[in-house]
């Protein structure tokens, strides 16, 4: 049993220099065979086994990640949670999300640092101002808090931002969901390792799938680095890399992988106390508890597994960041990066069966699954253990693409989400 | 980010070009006679390979020609540029 984190424990351990904690999560050997395995250790895979021990008492699984927990887009996202979503499916999915994350540090006992600072969404031109507007009215059909925020009211919420009518993209009003904000996105990886090992889950590093090994119409096992693992039900959450895998099960899937670059400022003192989002012009800012500026930039048009990016992406995100905070001009910015996003054609995710038994996907997530973490790995744990989607994830199978019935969040939910 | 030899304009950097993605996708001949999952598998399912993929890129902001790139996706070199039209390079 795990020592349960308190300002007890922190008192004590003080007193011995902190050199005295307990690891956070063992690091097993594989074993020859589990009732299930994850592939992919990011946010989404270990909150699938979180689940899948604590909701579906299959303990008797493990995570196996090629790198280490939380080294891929886990760590590379800009953090922002919000449930503003357009489509009834959408707004159930992402809302069931954001419902957990308002209790998840207490049922982890690990901090995620969950801030509900709100997230705005700024509307640049008449077209703009339709969209967020309906998106608005859809989201209170909902049960979603949001309102209409006019340009003043814009300036009011958030001070630093030129509301000036001469600039390219006027602010002409935005959007508000005060319950959205931002979490520590690190440390909900960690706290779901923490929770899933304390649960018997193997959690196991440095592990790469080799290869998907198939016994007719079912999955038999994972080859690895580390060996051949049995298994009966394989679970994919492997973001940018799923189609890779999907390839090794002779499956394809409708999936492009982009570079999305993030880059962080120098710290500063607080600045900015909400998030605040622009689609129209592909920027968007916050700012940690650290005091960078967090800037999340847009998607290179193109295939690659760089995790780079190109530089006249960034630019161009820059730019429209100095225009709307003239206030950023001398800021200089400490670090950039790249993570490697799986985008779907309707910009919505797949939680799904496949035509191979024993065989799931959750991938698809594209620019914007930080924030579903949670909600994602509970479906997808339900999904793994009942070999049926929950309701709320009936809507994002496979099969969408064959039958039509795609949930187009695409222009909804704009580009960066 | 990298350089793209334009077939037809030469050496050009990369945000000078749009991507068509992935290339030789044949259109449908019959498109009556497709199932759903056909139209599927065309209009949707990619390969979305990591390593050596052939795609489509058009010159948007310079000649505006469509050709077609060999490209290794895990480090962005470019291996082959060739015309529309002309049999891709062997692997």
């Amino acid at each position: 049993m795990k020592n349960k984190y308190s300002i007890f424990s922190l008192i004590k351990n003080a007193l011995s220099n902190h050199e005295n904690w307990q690891r956070a999560w063992r690091d097993p050997e594989p074993k020859k065979e589990y009732d299930a395995i994850i592939v992919g250790g990011g946010g989404h895979g270990l909150a699938t086994a979180y689940y899948l021990a604590k909701k579906h008492g299959m303990t008797n699984i493990a995570v196996v990640e090629k790198g280490w927990i939380g080294g891929g887009n886990t760590g590379r996202n800009t953090t922002i949670i919000r449930s503003n979503y357009l489509w009834d499916a959408s707004a159930g999915l992402y809302d069931h999300a954001l419902k957990i994350w308002e209790n998840l540090s207490q049922e982890l006992n690990y901090n995620v640092m969950f801030s509900q600072r709100g997230v705005m969404n700024l509307a640049h031109n008449l077209q703009d101002v339709r969209d967020l507007k309906r998106r608005t009215h859809a989201n209170r059909l909902n049960g979603i808090d949001a309102v209409w925020l006019n340009t003043e009211e814009v300036k009011k919420f958030c001070p630093i931002i030129n509301t000036s009518p001469n600039i390219r993209y006027p602010v002409l009003g935005g959007t508000l969901q005060r319950r959205a904000g931002t979490a520590r996105h690190d440390a909900v990886a960690w706290g779901y390792a923490r929770g899933a090992d304390a649960m018997g889950v193997d959690i196991i590093q440095n592990c790469e799938v080799k290869g998907i090994k198939r016994n007719g119409d079912r999955v038999d096992g994972i080859e690895t680095n580390k060996g051949f693992i049995k298994t009966k039900k394989i679970g994919v959450v492997a973001a940018g890399h799923s189609s890779v895998i999907a390839n090794m099960a002779g499956i394809k899937l409708p999936l492009e992988s982009k570079p999305l670059q993030a880059l962080v400022s120098e710290p500063v003192k607080p600045i900015i106390d909400t998030v605040v989002m622009s689609n129209a012009v592909h920027a968007y800012v916050s700012q940690s508890d650290k005091g960078e500026l967090v800037i999340g930039a847009g998607t290179d048009a193109y295939v690659s597994y760089t995790q780079r990016g190109s530089h006249d992406v960034i630019e161009g995100t820059l730019k429209a960041i100095l225009e709307l905070y003239p206030i950023f001009s001398r800021m200089k910015m400490l670090r950039q990066w790249g993570g490697i996003v799986d985008i779907c054609p309707d910009a919505s995710p797949i939680i799904s069966k496949t035509n191979i038994k024993g065989l799931y996907f959750n991938c698809g997530w594209g620019t914007g699954g930080f924030k579903a973490t949670p909600g994602s790995g509970d479906l997808f744990a339900h999904t793994i253990a009942n070999d049926e989607p929950h309701k709320l994830n009936a809507a994002f199978n496979l099969n969408r693409f064959v039958s039509g019935d795609l949930v187009d969040e695409h222009g909804a939910a704009a580009v960066a989400h | 980010m990298f350089i793209i030899n334009c077939p037809y304009c030469g050496e050009r950097d990369q945000s000078e070009f749009s991507c068509g993605g992935e290339a030789h996708i044949e259109r449908p001949k019959q498109p009556t006679e497709l199932s759903d999952d056909q139209w599927a598998e065309y209009l949707f399912m990619r390969k979305n390979i990591k390593g050596i993929q052939f795609e489509r890129w058009n010159h948007a902001h310079g000649c505006r020609k469509w050709f077609n790139v060999v490209r290794d996706t895990s480090n962005d070199k470019i291996h082959a540029v060739y015309k529309m039209g002309e049999r891709p390079p062997l692997k």
